[in-house]
C-alpha cells in the first residue's frame, strides 16, 4: 500500500487530497467561482476576450418563459441545451434533428426521439435546479450545437469529442481530448464512459486512451486507434487556453473547447476543479509539469508566450 | 506558512484537550471506563452520655490527615446542639454544645472515605521531642532501658523495633516490668513506648484509628505507633514491632488526648460503626472537583439533568461520526451521497440497531426510489418533487411500521427515527445519479454510503467511547485537532491508488 503510494509520488501522480488543497484553494479564490460556475457568465467575458464560443440562442431564466423555448429555436435542425451551473456535463441535451413526419419530435444525439413537452420538462428542471452544483434556480442555456469536425470521426461513436486543457497559472500543462463511445450516451465525459486520449503538448498529436481508469489502444466502439490524430489548430488551442487565466482568474484551470467543423476552436466551458483522469490518459503525472511551471513563471508573460513556452516544454521526447 | 500554522492549532488543540482529559482522569480521578466503582466506607461514630443539670460541651476527635484515604463527605447529627469543628493540638475536634439538655443524649458524627494512594502523610516535620519529666525509680529503668536499646540498634527504626521487642518479651527484665506495671490498655502501653522514645529525643505519638474491612458494629480502635525518622512517618505495630500499618488503616486522631471530653455529662460511651458501600467513581471524582475549586477546567455533564445527559451521551457521538466520515472521504476516498448523510443514518441506527437498521434503510430508499422513478414521468418541478419524494418517505415508514407491527416485529416501528428530509434527498440525488451516470455508479455511491454509516455506527456505538467522551468532553479538541490535520492531508486516496494503479505499473 505504502510502496504504491510511494511509486505514484515518484511518477508525480496528483491526487484528490493535494489537487484540493494546494492548488485549488490556494490559486483559484472563491469569488472567482461564478465566472466559471455560470456558463452564461463564462461565455460573456470569454467574447469580451475575444475567444470563439458557441452562438447563444437564447437564456431561460424562469420556468414561465419555459414556453417561450419554441420561439427561441425557432426552426434551427439543431441545438444544445445545457444548465448554466451543471457539471460534469450533467443536464445537457444534444438536439440534432427534428423528427420528418411530427414537427414537434426532436432526434438527440443518441438517435432517440423526444416529444416537445419531454423537452419543456427537462428545462424546467434545468431552471428548478436539478442540475446545478448548489442545488439553487438555474437558468438553461440553448446554444449552437457544434458541428462534428472530421478529424475525430473514426474516434468517437456519436456526440462531439472536446479538448481538455488543464492551465497552470495561465501555462497549459497537460491535454487530452474525451471521446464519446456507446457507453458514455454520446457525452464527452470520462466518468460517464467516455474515452479519454493524451495529447502531446508539443505537437497536438493524440497518445494512447484510457476508458474507465483502465488504458485502451482502440475505440471500443468503432476500433480505431485512439492514438495519432493530429488536432488541427493545436497553437491556437494552447493559446486560447491559456488565455483562461486573464479570463477567469483562476490560476488552477480546466478549459474545455470543440472544433467545429466550420467555426475552429471554439470555447465550450472552463472549469475550477478540473479531474485527474487527465493523467491517467496522458500516462504521466500533473506534479513534474507544474514544479517546471513554477521554474519559468513569469507574470509579465503574454498568453500567446506562455502557450509557446509550454509547447517547448512539455513536448514529448521522441 | 498556512501549513505550520494548522500543525501549530492542531498541536494547541491537542495539547490542551489532552492535558484537561489528563489532569481529569489522574488528578481529579474521573474514571476511563464506565461502571467503575470503588468502595467508599462510612465510619459513624455515636457519643452517647447522661446529660447533666447544666450546659453540656462535648469534643470529639474525629480524621485530619488520613494516609491512603479521601473524605468524601462528613455530616452530624445531633438535634438542638450548636456544631463546629476546630483543629487542637491532635488534629480536627468536633464540638457540639448546648445549654441545656434532659436525659439520654446521643450525638452522631459520620464520615465517608474512599481509598486514594495518593493522599499522603502531609504533616510537618516535628521538633524534637522535649525531654520527658519521669520521676524516680522509673526514671532510671527508662535511662538503662534507652541506653541498651541504643547500643543494640543502627537508626531509629531499627531503635523502635529493638524497643518494642524488649517491652513485649514474654519474660520481661524486671525494669520493663517495672514501666509497664501501669499499662493496662493498649493505648498506654503505646504511650510508655512514645515517652521512652521521647527520653531518645525520637519524636513520637500514638495514633488512633480502624482496620476498615466490610461491616462492623462496635468497631474497635487500634492503637498504633508513628514515629518520625527526620524523613517522614513510620508507623509500627507495638505489639510486634513490625514496621507496617494494618490493611486499609483509616488514622481517626493522633496523640494521648482522649477520643471524647464531655463537659456537663456523666457515662460517656462512644461506640463506632463501619458500612462499606459502592460508589459511582464519576460521583466520587465530582466530589473531588468541588472540593478542589477545580469547578472550571472539571466542568462536567453529570451535573445536567438527567434528560439532558442523555441527549448529550448521542451528541458528543457525532464528532466521532464527523471524524469516521472525514477519514472515509479523504483519506479513503469511498463515494457517498451528501456529507453527513452517513453520519445521521448511523445515529438512526443507533436506536434500530445494525441488521434491522441496514434492511429497513435499504427497503425504505429501494421503495423511494420506486416511486422516485414514477413520479419522474409526471414530469414534476423540482422543489414539488422533493416535497412529493418526502411525503411517500414519510407514508413508507409509516406503512413499514404498521406491517412489522403486524406481524409482531417490534423492531419495524424504529423506523420511525430514521430522518426522513435526508432519505428523502438520498433518494433524490441517487435517482438524479442512476438517470445521469446510470445505474452502476448510483449503486456504488449508495453502497458507499451505507457503507460509511455502518462504520460510523461503529465507532459511535462503541461504548467505552461513550463514556470517554461524555466524561472528558475536552477529547473533541483533539478530534478537531484530527479533523483539521485531515484537511491538510495532501496525500493519495486509498481508492486513487487503484485509480492510478495503470500510472504506477509502468
Amino acid at each position: 500500500m505504502f510502496s504504491a503510494a510511494r511509486q505514484l509520488r515518484e511518477r508525480g501522480v496528483l491526487g484528490l487530497n493535494e489537487r484540493n488543497a494546494d492548488f485549488i484553494m490556494r490559486l483559484n479564490p472563491r469569488r472567482f467561482y461564478p465566472r466559471v460556475d455560470d456558463k452564461a457568465l463564462t461565455k460573456e467575458l470569454a467574447l469580451a476576450a475575444g475567444m470563439a464560443v458557441p452562438d447563444l440562442y437564447g437564456i431561460i431564466e424562469h420556468q414561465v418563459q419555459v414556453r417561450q423555448f419554441t420561439d427561441m429555436v425557432g426552426d434551427l435542425k439543431s441545438f444544445v441545451i445545457k444548465p448554466a451551473q451543471g457539471s460534469g456535463g450533467d443536464g445537457i441535451l444534444v438536439v440534432t434533428g427534428r423528427s420528418e413526419r411530427k414537427r414537434d419530435s426532436f432526434r438527440l444525439s443518441s438517435g432517440t426521439l423526444i416529444s416537445k413537452g419531454e423537452l419543456e420538462h427537462h428545462i424546467s428542471n434545468i431552471v428548478g435546479g436539478q442540475y446545478s452544483l448548489s442545488g439553487n434556480r438555474d437558468k438553461a442555456l440553448i446554444e449552437y450545437c457544434v458541428h462534428f469536425d472530421p478529424t475525430f470521426a473514426e474516434v468517437s461513436y456519436q456526440g462531439v469529442p472536446d479538448i481538455r486543457v488543464v492551465v497552470y497559472r495561465g501555462y497549459p500543462a497537460m491535454a487530452m481530448v474525451r471521446l464519446p463511445t456507446r457507453e458514455s450516451d454520446g457525452k464527452a465525459n470520462l466518468h460517464q464512459g467516455a474515452v479519454g486520449a493524451g495529447v502531446d503538448m508539443g505537437s497536438g498529436v493524440t497518445l494512447g486512451g484510457v476508458l474507465n481508469d483502465e488504458i485502451v489502444e482502440e475505440h471500443p466502439d468503432t476500433g480505431a486507434l485512439v492514438a495519432g490524430v493530429e488536432i488541427p489548430q493545436w497553437e491556437f488551442i494552447l493559446q486560447t487556453s491559456a488565455k483562461g487565466l486573464e479570463v477567469t482568474g483562476l490560476g488552477y484551470l480546466g478549459v474545455d473547447m470543440v472544433i467545429d467543423r466550420d467555426r475552429g476552436p471554439l470555447i465550450l466551458e472552463m472549469n475550477a476543479r478540473p479531474g485527474l483522469n487527465i493523467q491517467i490518459a496522458n500516462g504521466t503525472g500533473l506534479s513534474d509539469r507544474i514544479a517546471r511551471i513554477d521554474e519559468l513563471y513569469d507574470a509579465s508573460a503574454t498568453p500567446e508566450e506562455r502557450a509557446e513556452i509550454s509547447r517547448r516544454e512539455f513536448k514529448l521526447e521522441r | 506558512m498556512k501549513q505550520r500554522y494548522v500543525y501549530v492549532l492542531a498541536a494547541l488543540l491537542a495539547v490542551i484537550g489532552l492535558s484537561v482529559f489528563l489532569y481529569k482522569w489522574q488528578v481529579l480521578g474521573f474514571p476511563l471506563s464506565e461502571d467503575q466503582e470503588k468502595p467508599v466506607w462510612t465510619v459513624e461514630s455515636a457519643v452517647h452520655f447522661d446529660s447533666g443539670p447544666g450546659s453540656i460541651k462535648v469534643q470529639l476527635h474525629i480524621p485530619t490527615l488520613t494516609p491512603g484515604f479521601r473524605m468524601l463527605n462528613e455530616n452530624s447529627v445531633s438535634r438542638g446542639y450548636g456544631f463546629s469543628i476546630n483543629y487542637g493540638s491532635g488534629g480536627r475536634e468536633a464540638q457540639w454544645a448546648i445549654r441545656r439538655a434532659d436525659g439520654e443524649q446521643t450525638i452522631y458524627y459520620r464520615i465517608s472515605v474512599y481509598e486514594d494512594d495518593t493522599v499522603d502523610e502531609s504533616d510537618t516535620t516535628p521538633p524534637f521531642p522535649p525531654l520527658p519529666v519521669i520521676n524516680e525509680p522509673l526514671k532510671t529503668a527508662v535511662d538503662v532501658l534507652v541506653a541498651d536499646v541504643r547500643d543494640q540498634s543502627a537508626d531509629t527504626a531499627s531503635f523502635t523495633t529493638e524497643l518494642l521487642r524488649r517491652l513485649n518479651d514474654p519474660s520481661p527484665d524486671p525494669n520493663v516490668e517495672l514501666l509497664l506495671s501501669e499499662a493496662a490498655s493498649d493505648a498506654e502501653f503505646v504511650d510508655v513506648a512514645r515517652t521512652m522514645l521521647a527520653s531518645a529525643r525520637i519524636p513520637a505519638r500514638t495514633v488512633h484509628g480502624f482496620s476498615l474491612a466490610g461491616r462492623q458494629r462496635n468497631a474497635s480502635l487500634i492503637s498504633w505507633l508513628e514515629v518520625h525518622d527526620g524523613d517522614q512517618w513510620l508507623y509500627f505495630n507495638p505489639a510486634t514491632g513490625e514496621s507496617n500499618l494494618p490493611d486499609r488503616f483509616l488514622v481517626w486522631w493522633r496523640g494521648n488526648e482522649p477520643l471524647v471530653n464531655v463537659e456537663g455529662g456523666s457515662n460517656v460511651e462512644v461506640d463506632f460503626a463501619i458500612q462499606e458501600n459502592h460508589l459511582d467513581a464519576v460521583a466520587i471524582a465530582e466530589t473531588q472537583v468541588s472540593q478542589r475549586g477545580a469547578s472550571a477546567v472539571g466542568v462536567s455533564l453529570y451535573s445536567l439533568p438527567i434528560q439532558t445527559q442523555a441527549v448529550y451521551a448521542v451528541l458528543l457521538m457525532i464528532p466521532i461520526g464527523a471524524l469516521v466520515m472525514v477519514v472515509m472521504r479523504n483519506i479513503v476516498g469511498v463515494d457517498a451521497f451528501g456529507t453527513f448523510m452517513p453520519v445521521l443514518i448511523a445515529l438512526a441506527f443507533r436506536e434500530t440497531k445494525l441488521l434491522w437498521g441496514v434492511v429497513l434503510f435499504t427497503t425504505l430508499v429501494a421503495l423511494g426510489l420506486s416511486i422516485r422513478f414514477l413520479l419522474d414521468r409526471l414530469r414534476l418541478l423540482l422543489v414539488p418533487r422533493l416535497s412529493a419524494v418526502l411525503i411517500v418517505v414519510v407514508i413508507l415508514m409509516m406503512l413499514i411500521s404498521l406491517a412489522s407491527h403486524r406481524m409482531g416485529m417490534e423492531t419495524g416501528l424504529s423506523v420511525a427515527l430514521f430522518p426522513m428530509v435526508i432519505i428523502a434527498m438520498t433518494i433524490e440525488r441517487m435517482s438524479v445519479v442512476w438517470e445521469e451516470r446510470g445505474a452502476i455508479d448510483a449503486m456504488r455511491a449508495g453502497l458507499g454510503s451505507l457503507f460509511v454509516a455502518i462504520a460510523a455506527y461503529i465507532f459511535m456505538g462503541m461504548a467505552w467511547l461513550e463514556h470517554l467522551i461524555f466524561t472528558f468532553p475536552e477529547l473533541l479538541l483533539v478530534i478537531l485537532a484530527l479533523v483539521v490535520l485531515a484537511g491538510r492531508y495532501t496525500g493519495y486516496r486509498l481508492t486513487e491508488l487503484r485509480r492510478f494503479k495503470a500510472l504506477a505499473a509502468k
